[in-house]
């Protein structure tokens, strides 16, 4: 067990460093640290000089990937990408173009997002689950058809038109909770209702729908006849073993979400104004600060591949059969 | 789905329902409304709050409370007038020629080779407390020589225990002009204040050597380096020695960028490990004003509280005829300022901020276009006034136009659009005429714009109201009011021009023009299709190139466009401020400056030469009118709108009057939080029927499944 | 009148789309493995009722597909060197011309005959008075407007009555011609259909083709007196826009997937067959891009294009093409981030498929690799990139949206559903509220989008045999 996981972080080695190169070819593709600067710089009178002592201040006046001028290794060692992109592997972000440090927002910002992501899973999955349970007890009939349809009808609807609706009614209408905005600390919950209510419509109709099949193709299965010769009631057979069996998938798919949770859902943080990891890469992107794209997206590495590795441990765990070699 | 909204209705209606009467959907904490605050939101987070890097009017809605400049623009008086702040007069330049003379005041510009400005600091004023000021017992600076060991624990500066204060000299000012001039501060106006503060450069240059230098170190450095034109005369005094004749230098003097900077605090933040916690000058402003920012937290809010050592500037007491009248001075000789604390919300999106503002939770609002109707009627007399809604409300609706101008320009260098031929010239007469800058405003301003016949808007010494102010070769003065000259009359100038129909007539190729957009929300859309329905009426086919906002300024760098739309915010009331937009030398493509269409017209820059070193007057106002008429023929802009500002105020909220130069307004402001907190209550009781409707909803749907569930367990357990 | 046709990059692939879409269903149709599940969603109701729905989306996807440029007026008579105007259109513009021309200056409610602000309107007498200007077009035949609900109903009628006789020839060909084949009498066949006895549910297909039909009449007949869903900010109509819309939605829905395919099937199935170096390689390049956020991806390839086109402006002339272009990189950018699941899906499949006897016989026989992944994995597999591709739709069309609202979807000038609900939540804070651009993108994209993913179901269920005993 050690020694695989062991392996599985040595082999994420290589694919942080794929994604750094590809983030890092991408944005300078894009933007000229000229650009970069100009941006940093404001937009009235900026003179060249100005422009030049920006870049050398910030570590971006050596070429980009290859220094030919350089002598020896420090051909490659010698660059932007080069000097930029160690750190990260040490998880020390810098600071940003606009001189905060990142590890410290990030920090920061972690919190209101996970404050919105954990109550949306949670809240979620335990209605998700118990919907697809009521549905499934009346699997084959017109209910099961109605709300099948029901659901795949709230799922053929944009995320957007939630969010938009949502702040019209509960908030414009009837004055039930704020329009959005945030709050440190425990003040932040009445912020909270509404992007929940809102995350958790948005996703009940793949989610109950997922979950209803999941268990219908349990249904089907042996086990769950014999357990009806046994004389047990349809409930028991349902939360008994049908439940019990199809826990394996859906634990894995939380699982798989799990560390993703951090970085936050990018539209509904800047709808609401939360001031999450979300909002925090759209800013970035939109203001071109490449240290904290940069940072964040090796952030969302990092996380991805341990969800990968927290589903195979997971795996193991809830199923006894399953050895990793 | 039916159990959940049944839970949820549930989940809701229990912890809510413990709140008493306070509404609901209160964004701030329970009770705080009652305390004497101001509320008001910001939509971009302030990128720099150091004085010297700061030029934004985000960033100046925060700085200008803390940072208090040797000016300030009096707030009633139009045209804008500058008044003292922490100087205790204005400085009037005194001249001196190559050798040192002293020159009289009407000596002519090309004798006088340097203006000295001497700045009397007000006496008395001290900073707000901070902790750089700190001493311990032995009177030495407290946190002067942090160690690792000392900063453990600190995130914030409010972590810091100990704070000082000390009285504000006129060393503080030299000390922020020195800064200015450090390379490593990246000052977006050194390169200005290179061409007229002596010793500028010089000290630019030498400072590039400390460049390299550790932060504590830099600061050393700069504390002794020496500046020609800056001179410490006593404590209390300072003296600039400006090159040459520059008469718009003082207005520079009430822009932050001059505002006092005491060493101490500087050093105190160069110190290693306050970069890690972000704790730098850049975010935690040091200043003498009366707020002192004691919440930074760009990603939530930002708080302004009163700055207890304040020195006690009162309301002014003159006004414009009828200002009393009006009630503005209902405050005049007060000691100011009136809220103890003042919290700016982020708010990215309008439309919550928009409905936050009518539900009362914030004080103050501008109006965003599609609000507009909501919010604001326009008179038969074209007169706004506010809606029925509004007003039961109580709401008060305060308009002013903006010094700064919208325009679309055409880039000179172009061999098609630009140039100084009596076609280009045509041509862009024609288009002048056929794009309805009275639609635009009217569709995508609200109306809320003044069309432009030159690029001086109102309130700028040189602009013109009435007949003599049009634009003739654009309008035709009818029944006392410009009226645009008609569609074939465009048409007619388009033939002249070699294009008739659109078509070259050469060629016979159709003409087509680039048009540089900055598109980036959903509102370009139709800006952009509008706009191409202008030309199309001259039979142009108008190509749309449009990109971000940076790419677009690299295009206006290299001047390889054709048509564009960009606007102009004035840095201070003068007529050069906008005439420069125009001048040759300051083009940018060739020379990096502001004149983005690259308008270079001999005769316009030696009238704006000349322009520039006079004071107001009929001699001014006559070389103003002959540089207008020249722009108004080569017609290298469209020249637009002046926007209007439209702000509206809750009637708990006074002394709010819009005042276009003044940063420094928060000040003035005064709240009555009684009122607030009642009509609070008042607007925004929850409304409760539909959770007990979704509650009973969710019981009729649920309770015959429970059943059938029952009736289908027996049916099986047969 | 003599035309330019212009085939614009998207143009081309959904061409290239319909012939392999064509191509498939001729293979489909000679090999029995594939045919018995589509012969299973033919005989399902509710599939054939979305199909219908789905085929009326495409006939107007593909006849805005079909893009042209008109000769300049003066010159439709010269034979020779004539010169053609610089404006792109495509059949459903020409088709819509009067829903595209008749411009009104701003917001019109649905069926309005006066603008929804109030303007300053100079009387005769030269006073101003500010009011609601009547529209320039809609519903400006009416004489007196307070006769509009008349109006209304009795064109909707004469609608009515249109889209019932075409919906009723239609319906007798069909019949006429099933009837022949099976040789039986009209109204025989007939009976049998209303009785729904036939194999294929033709009694819903009919019906459903009915009710498009009938709607689409009405609103066709309507929308040339009145704006049957209003107009925008600057007067354009909001129905004319939505059935744009269409387009854009079905290319993000299908091209995405084209683009992606031929990476995701080739490497997915070289993976899972090869294993070894030639895996460990794929697994590392799908693992790498998935761990990018997407959305990170999508702006850096959307900025990406606009650097490009702005440096290479004078190979863009209009402004079609620089929309079309965008919406072309915003496909295969899409298809960059999604192509991983479906590659991971295939290795999967194809690592089962190499154990299978045949392909054991194949290898000991001597049969060159790729021989044997084109004769024995791929159509193996086709059954899971058709589901994939059906599921995927719908989820590709409600993304766009979304990225549009982060600014880097379509081209803002781009006629589409997310850019129409962006604009909405604007209109939203209006007092009183535009609703109907929210409510046209809504309707259109729910229809759509809901057709879609029940119709996906139904391919699932048809394509996977595990689960057909199921429900």
């Amino acid at each position: 067990m050690t020694a695989y996981i062991l392996r599985r972080l040595l082999y994420a080695i290589p694919i942080l460093i794929g994604v750094n190169l590809l983030t890092f070819v991408l944005f300078f593709v894009l933007n000229t640290p000229d650009e970069m600067a100009r941006m940093q710089l404001g937009e009235k009178r900026v003179t060249a000089a100005a422009i030049a002592n920006w870049k050398r201040e910030h570590g971006y006046d050596q070429p980009l990937l290859f220094n030919e001028a350089a002598p020896g290794l420090a051909k490659v060692t010698q660059t932007i990408f080069f000097q930029r992109s160690v750190k990260l592997f040490a998880f020390d972000f810098g600071s940003s173009d606009n001189g905060r440090a990142i590890g410290y927002d990030i920090s920061q910002r972690m919190w209101p997002s996970l404050a919105i992501a954990v109550p949306v899973l949670l809240v979620g999955l335990a209605l998700n689950v118990s919907l697809a349970l009521f549905i499934v007890f009346f699997r084959a009939t017109y209910l099961d058809l109605g709300a099948v349809v029901l659901l795949v009808a709230m799922m053929s609807i944009s995320g957007l038109f939630y969010i938009i609706g949502g702040q019209f009614l509960l908030s414009k209408l009837f004055h039930l909770v704020p329009i959005s905005g945030y709050d440190t600390g425990w003040n932040a919950w009445k912020f909270l209702i509404l992007p929940v209510i809102v995350g958790f419509i948005g996703g009940v109709g793949s989610g109950a729908r997922w979950y209803r099949t999941l268990f219908l193709e349990e249904v089907s299965k042996d086990y769950v006849r014999t357990a009806r010769a046994k004389g047990l009631t349809e409930r028991r057979v349902l939360f008994r073993h049908i439940l019990g069996n199809a826990l394996i998938p859906i634990l894995t798919g939380v699982v798989v979400v799990l560390p993703l949770l951090f970085m936050g859902s990018l539209i509904t943080e800047s709808f609401f104004g939360i001031p999450g990891l979300g909002s925090y890469t759209i800013d970035a992107i939109s203001n071109q600060d490449f240290a904290i794209v940069r940072a964040m997206v090796f952030l969302g590495a990092v996380l991805y591949i341990l969800g990968l590795i927290l589903t195979d441990i997971s795996y193991t765990l809830v199923d006894p059969r399953v050895r990793l070699q | 789905m039916r159990v959940g909204a049944a839970l949820l209705a549930l989940s809701l209606a229990l912890p809510l329902a413990g709140c008493g009467k306070a509404p609901w959907n209160d964004p701030y904490p329970a009770g705080e409304g009652l305390t004497n605050t101001l509320y008001a939101s910001f939509s971009e987070r302030p990128k720099h709050l150091d004085p010297v890097r700061s030029y934004s009017a985000d960033e100046y809605a925060f700085l200008a409370q803390v940072y208090e400049p040797p000016l300030q623009y009096q707030l009633l008086l139009r045209p804008y007038q500058l008044a003292p702040l922490s100087a205790t007069q204005v400085p009037v330049a005194h001249f001196i020629d190559a050798q040192g003379q002293a020159l009289p005041d009407t000596a002519p510009a090309e004798q006088i080779a340097y203006s000295d400005y001497l700045i009397h600091v007000r006496p008395g004023v001290r900073f707000q407390p901070h902790p750089a000021f700190a001493r311990d017992g032995s009177g030495a600076p407290r946190y002067h020589r942090l160690t690792a060991s000392d900063l453990r624990g600190i995130n914030r500066l409010a972590d810091f225990p100990d704070t000082g204060t000390r009285e504000l000299t006129a060393a503080d000012f030299a000390h922020q002009i020195k800064r200015l001039a450090a390379p490593w501060l990246h000052s977006p106006i050194a390169g200005v204040m290179q061409e007229h503060i002596l010793g500028f450069r010089e000290l630019g240059e030498r400072l590039a050597a400390a460049d390299t230098l550790d932060p504590v170190a830099r600061v050393q450095a700069l504390r002794e380096a020496r500046l020609d034109g800056v001179e410490v005369v006593d404590p209390l005094t300072l003296r600039i020695r400006v090159i040459g004749k520059y008469p718009q230098f003082v207005y520079w003097l009430a822009m932050p960028f001059f505002a006092p900077m005491p060493w101490e605090a500087e050093l105190f933040y160069a110190q290693p490990g306050m970069q890690e916690r972000n704790i730098v000058l850049d975010w935690y402003p040091v200043g003498t004003g009366p707020f002192m920012l004691t919440e930074n937290n760009p990603n939530l809010r930002m708080v302004l509280s009163r700055n207890p050592n304040f020195w006690g500037e009162t309301f002014p007491t003159q006004g414009m005829p009828g200002d009393a009248a009006a009630g503005l001075l209902k405050d005049a000789g007060r000691p100011m300022p009136f809220v103890d604390r003042a919290i700016y919300s982020l708010e990215k999106e309008d439309i919550p901020r928009w409905n936050k503002f009518v539900q009362g939770y914030y004080d103050s609002s501008g109006i965003s276009s599609d609000a507009f109707d909501q919010a604001v009627r326009i008179g038969g007399d074209g007169g706004p006034s506010l809606t029925d809604e509004m007003k039961s409300r109580g709401i008060a609706l305060l308009t002013s136009v903006e010094t700064s101008i919208s325009y679309l320009g055409f880039n000179m260098l172009d061999p098609v659009v630009g140039g100084y031929t009596e076609q280009a010239r045509l041509l862009r007469r024609a288009i002048s005429i056929a794009v309805d800058y009275e639609e635009f405003v009217s569709i995508f301003a609200n109306g809320r714009g003044l069309i432009a016949q030159g690029p001086l808007p109102p309130g700028i010494s040189g602009y013109r109201e009435g007949e003599g102010g049009i634009n003739p070769y654009v309008y035709q003065w009818q029944d006392g009011r410009p009226v645009r000259r008609g569609i074939e009359e465009a048409r007619a100038l388009m033939a002249q021009a070699g294009y008739p129909g659109g078509r070259d007539a050469k060629t016979g190729r159709a003409l087509s023009i680039n048009y540089e957009a900055v598109a980036t929300g959903p509102d370009d859309k139709s800006r952009l299709a509008w706009m191409r329905k202008q030309f199309d009426k001259l039979g142009i086919e108008l190509v749309i190139r449009s990109t971000d906002y940076n790419r677009f300024q690299e295009k206006m760098q290299n001047g390889t466009g054709q048509v564009y739309m960009w606007g102009w915010n004035a840095d201070y009331p003068d007529p050069e401020n906008f005439l420069f937009l125009l001048y040759g030398p300051n083009s940018k493509a060739e020379h990096q400056g502001e004149n983005a269409s690259n308008y270079d017209n001999p005769e316009f820059n030696a009238l704006f030469d000349r322009m520039k070193y006079m004071e107001d007057g009929p001699a001014r106002q006559a070389v103003v009118d002959q540089m207008m008429a020249i722009a108004r023929r080569d017609a290298p802009w469209l020249w637009g709108f002046y926007p209007k500002g439209f702000s509206l105020h809750h009637q708990w909220l006074f002394n709010a009057n819009p005042n276009k130069m003044a940063n420094n307004t928060l000040k003035y402001r005064r709240v009555d939080p009684v009122l607030r907190d009642r009509l609070r209550r008042e607007w925004n009781p929850p409304i409760l029927w539909p959770l007990w409707g979704l509650l009973g909803l969710g019981l009729v749907l649920v309770l015959p499944a429970l059943w059938m569930v029952r009736r289908r367990e027996r049916s099986t357990a047969l | 009148m003599p035309v330019m046709p212009v085939i614009l990059w998207t143009d081309a692939l959904v061409f290239l789309l319909l012939a392999i879409g064509l191509g498939f269903a001729l293979y489909a149709s000679r090999h029995e493995h594939l045919r018995a599940p589509w012969r299973r969603v033919a005989r399902s109701r509710v599939g054939m009722c979305t199909l219908v729905v789905l085929a009326c989306y495409c006939l107007i996807g593909v006849l805005d597909t079909i893009h042209f440029r008109l000769p300049l007026a003066d010159q439709v008579s010269q034979p020779a060197g004539r010169q053609f105007g610089p404006e792109v259109l495509s059949l459903l513009d020409a088709w819509a011309t009067p829903l595209r021309q008749r411009q009104e200056k701003t917001y019109s409610a649905p069926f309005a005959t006066h603008l929804f602000v109030k303007e300053a309107i100079t009387q005769p007498d030269g006073s101003v008075i500010r009011d609601y200007p009547p529209l320039r077009y809609g519903g400006q035949h009416l004489k007196d407007p307070s006769q509009r609900g008349w109006d209304i109903v009795a064109t909707a009628l004469r609608g009515l009555i249109g889209g019932l006789a075409v919906w009723g020839s239609i319906v007798a060909a069909i019949l006429w011609r099933k009837a022949r084949r099976r040789g039986l009498t009209l109204s025989v066949m007939f009976a049998q259909a209303r009785a729904a006895r036939t194999e294929v549910p033709w009694r819903t297909v009919l019906g459903t083709l009915a009710a498009m039909l009938v709607l689409g009449f009405v609103a066709g007949t309507l929308a040339l007196k009145y704006h049957i869903l209003g107009t925008d900010k600057v007067g354009e109509d909001v129905f004319f826009q939505a059935l744009k819309s269409i387009r854009t939605g079905l290319v993000i829905g299908t091209l995405t997937t084209l683009v992606m395919l031929p990476a995701a099937v080739l490497l997915g199935i070289m993976a899972g067959y090869f294993r070894g170096w030639v895996d460990d390689i794929i697994q590392y390049l799908y693992t790498t891009l998935n761990a990018i956020p997407g959305v990170l991806l999508i702006a850096a390839a959307i900025l990406m294009l606009q650097v490009y086109m702005a440096n290479h402006a004078e190979a863009f002339e209009s402004l079609v093409q620089r929309a079309d272009l965008r919406l072309l990189f915003l496909c295969l950018i899409l298809g960059v981030t999604s192509w991983t699941g479906l590659c991971r899906l295939l290795r999967g499949e194809a690592l089962k498929l190499r154990e299978a006897d045949y392909v054991q016989a194949s290898v000991a026989l001597g049969v060159g690799h790729f021989a044997i992944l084109g004769r024995h994995i791929l159509p193996n597999v086709l059954h899971i990139v058709m589901i994939t591709l059906v599921l995927d739709f719908s989820g590709l069309v409600l993304a766009e949206a979304v990225l549009s609202y982060v600014n880097i979807g379509v081209d803002p000038t781009m006629n589409s559903w997310g850019n129409m609900i962006n604009s909405a939540r604007l209109e939203l804070a209006r007092d009183p509220v535009v609703w109907w651009s929210l409510a046209a993108a809504f309707l259109f994209m729910f229809t759509l989008v809901l057709a879609a993913n029940l119709f996906a179901d139904v391919v699932r269920d048809a394509f996977d045999p595990r689960l057909r005993g199921a429900r």
